[in-house]
């Protein structure tokens, strides 16, 4: 069964589940899910997210060359599955976290370490069958280095800027930095076992809250997991409206971390310069929609905020401002220097990793993984918008760092046409509960695609629904981009990331 | 490299038009934001020599918080004019501002940050996760809002907090430690 055979037809050996939208789900025996793990070795499909129930794995799986997308499900009653980590390494922390949260063994997974369960929670297993526990932490075994000269630098969970606490272990010589190890999870707030049971309102609060810098991502992935799932159409009005706030959010996001990461090459005028024209996206937010960040705004049926009389200007004249000031910026980028220096050539991600890892986002386009999910595989409204997907080959900072300045243009060019072609109408329908369902969301944030899968029930209440923050493929990346690099370049090259800790940790 | 250099164009651009910081924006209203600058100047003197030092810890927040204290770093908020600022280690801070519900997984963090952190000092809990978990309570891995694990002196509600917010909240914490 080996060679050429594409991800539907392999999947078809499974059986169907019905009701789950928009793409297929296919639940597989021990024996065909233990192929697809061989399968996998051998093919280009690639892992979007893997996550559990209390006696059943899922994995959501993209065809690289076809572009199908499909869940393979796994029921494990005996509490153990087939680790796809073994052939895929971005699967490894996905099923550590599955070991932690639900409690079945990944058998074959080299590395069996708890992810996010630190021993503190009192409790083993929470979504899964739990255990209580006298609440101890571990001791967590980090990778060794070992040679001459070779020293440890601790780092975190509370880092010294205003960021997100995360532990990182660095093995150094001298300056260099030989081996980085992230241990990540302390921001795991349960956020799986609180959306189980909630009414679809509730949990939509909750998912808005998974990463904040990503809050409308979050929200239109799950608003369409959920619509899927109810065979609901949210009205045009709607679907174009989300889609300007989303590029909204694109643009501030995109902005601020720019100046962050010329700020931490100690050229703090770039920070200056753009957190100002941030400050510009951020109140045209405020006075278009009510939300600075937007949070709340995009929700299953609809938006939750209608543009005011005067919200089409607003727009027009901030992205005119900002588009001014952004070219200005970037103009003392490309004319300094020193500050090249230090973004050329840092923290080098090779594609050959990228394409392994499934890395997406600007890391994946920096480093010549050119994949957006409002493109692939594409939803309302972008396939009437045009617009370029920036990709490049280097992989360093600097590349990083352009994608993103392309991405900036594009999403003030996204702007321009929305506000333009932006239809009347209702901005919202009431949700109809017609019977449950499950239904699946892939959404481009900022960062790369989040993905949000769901089971609602016939009362119109969350079942079990499952966030996945990109953030998962690109952390695991980080560590290979420092080796090498001086330990002064590591704040660089982890703002060029800019990954999610509470995406991830959940 | 063009004639003029970009960063003398913009420096002489900011030296012509003035700083962003007072000039006609819609909120928050700048001179309510002299007053507030002068209030907590006037009575951070008394106590803590007209500056403030904050250390900043997540505990557990989404990051939507963090977003809102960069932004009062920005040049239109430009939190340093009234003497507060950020520093790095909780050693050197009068303030611990504390963002998100207390994740088990940090409690013992922030504790140790907290222990760390000389006396006089003070807590602020900011947003409405710091309050008493937001709408994380009730998780196994939650402990609760900021007072779960230390002593909190003033809660910043908001979700998040408007950097306006975060501002006049940092001063009714000013006035709390000069009836102390």
């Amino acid at each position: 069964m080996m060679g050429n055979i594409t991800l539907m037809e392999f999947l078809s050996a499974g059986r169907e589940v019905p009701g789950h939208r928009p793409w297929p789900r296919y639940q597989l025996d021990a024996r065909t899910w233990r192929r697809l793990a061989e399968q996998m070795t051998v093919s280009n499909w690639e892992i979007l997210a893997e996550w559990g129930e209390p006696a059943e794995v899922h994995v959501l799986l993209r065809g690289e060359d076809s572009g199908a997308i499909a869940v393979a499900s796994h029921p494990c009653p005996d509490g153990k599955f087939f680790a796809l980590g073994q052939a895929r390494p971005s699967a490894i922390r996905l099923e550590r976290a599955i070991r932690d949260l639900w409690g079945l063994v990944p058998e074959g997974l080299e590395d069996q370490r708890p992810w996010l369960d630190h021993g503190r929670w009192g409790v083993r297993h929470p979504l899964g069958k739990p255990r209580e526990t006298d609440g101890v932490p571990h001791v967590y075994r980090f990778h060794t280095a070992e040679g001459d000269g070779l020293h440890q630098i601790p780092v975190g969970p509370v880092h010294a800027g205003v960021i997100e606490p995360g532990h990182f272990r660095f093995h150094c010589q001298g300056e260099t930095v030989v081996r980085l190890e992230e241990r990540l999870g302390y921001v795991h707030k349960g956020i799986e076992g609180l959306l189980a049971g909630k009414p679809v309102a509730d949990a939509a609060r909750i998912v808005a809250r998974v990463s904040g810098d990503a809050t409308v991502a979050y929200s239109l992935a799950f608003a369409h997991a959920v619509e899927a799932a109810l065979g609901h159409e949210p009205p045009p009005r709607a679907v174009w409206l989300r889609a300007l706030m989303a590029e909204c959010e694109r643009l501030a996001n995109h902005l601020f971390d720019i100046g962050a990461i010329c700020n931490d090459a100690a050229f703090a005028i770039m920070l200056s310069h753009l957190g100002a024209l941030r400050e510009k996206v951020l109140r045209a937010n405020q006075a278009c929609f009510g939300h600075r960040l937007l949070m709340d705004r995009v929700v299953p049926g609809g938006v939750a905020a209608d543009l005011p009389d005067d919200g089409v200007p607003i727009l027009r004249r901030m992205a005119h401002e900002v588009g001014k000031g952004f070219e200005r910026a970037m103009q003392l980028y490309d004319n300094t220097p020193s500050l090249l220096d230090r973004t050329t050539g840092t923290g080098v991600l090779t594609g050959a990793l990228a394409h392994r890892f499934g890395a997406g986002g600007f890391v994946g386009r920096a480093s010549s993984r050119g994949l957006d999910a409002r493109r692939n595989p594409g939803y309302a409204p972008y396939d009437d918008l045009a617009f370029t997907i920036p990709v490049m080959a280097d992989g360093d900072v600097h590349a990083r760092l352009t994608v993103r300045a392309e991405e900036i243009r594009a999403s003030l060019g996204l702007l321009d046409q929305i506000l333009t072609a932006l239809p009347a109408g209702p901005a919202a329908a009431p949700l109809a509960l017609r019977g449950a369902g499950e239904g699946l969301g892939i959404v481009e944030s900022f960062r790369g695609e989040v993905v949000v899968w769901v089971r609602v029930s016939e009362s119109g209440k969350v079942v079990r629904c499952h966030p996945h923050d990109p953030s998962w493929f690109q952390w695991p990346l980080l560590e290979a981009v420092i080796e090498g690099n001086i330990v002064a370049d590591f704040p660089l090259c982890n703002k060029s990331f800019n990954c999610s800790y509470s995406g991830q940790d959940l | 490299m063009p004639l003029i250099p970009p960063i003398a164009r913009i420096i002489a651009r900011h030296l012509l038009k003035g700083p962003l910081t007072m000039k006609g924006a819609p909120e928050p209203d700048p001179a309510g934001l002299v007053e507030l600058g002068d209030a907590l100047g006037l009575e951070s003197r008394v106590r803590l020599g007209r500056s403030l030092s904050i250390r900043a810890v997540d505990a557990g927040s989404c990051n939507g918080c963090e977003l809102e204290i960069h932004a009062v770093n920005n040049p239109v908020y430009d939190l340093e004019r009234f003497g507060i600022r950020f520093v790095a280690s909780p050693r050197h801070a009068d303030v611990l501002l504390v963002t998100g519900p207390v994740s088990w997984n940090m409690a013992e963090a922030l504790r140790r940050t907290y222990d760390a952190t000389p006396a006089p000092r003070w807590v602020v809990a900011m947003g409405d996760c710091g309050k008493d978990g937001g709408c994380f309570a009730g998780s196994y891995a939650v402990a609760g809002g900021a007072s779960a694990v230390i002593p909190v002196d003033l809660h910043i509600p908001g979700c998040p907090p408007t950097p306006t917010a975060l501002l006049s909240g940092l001063l009714a914490l000013l006035q709390t430690v000069s009836a102390k």
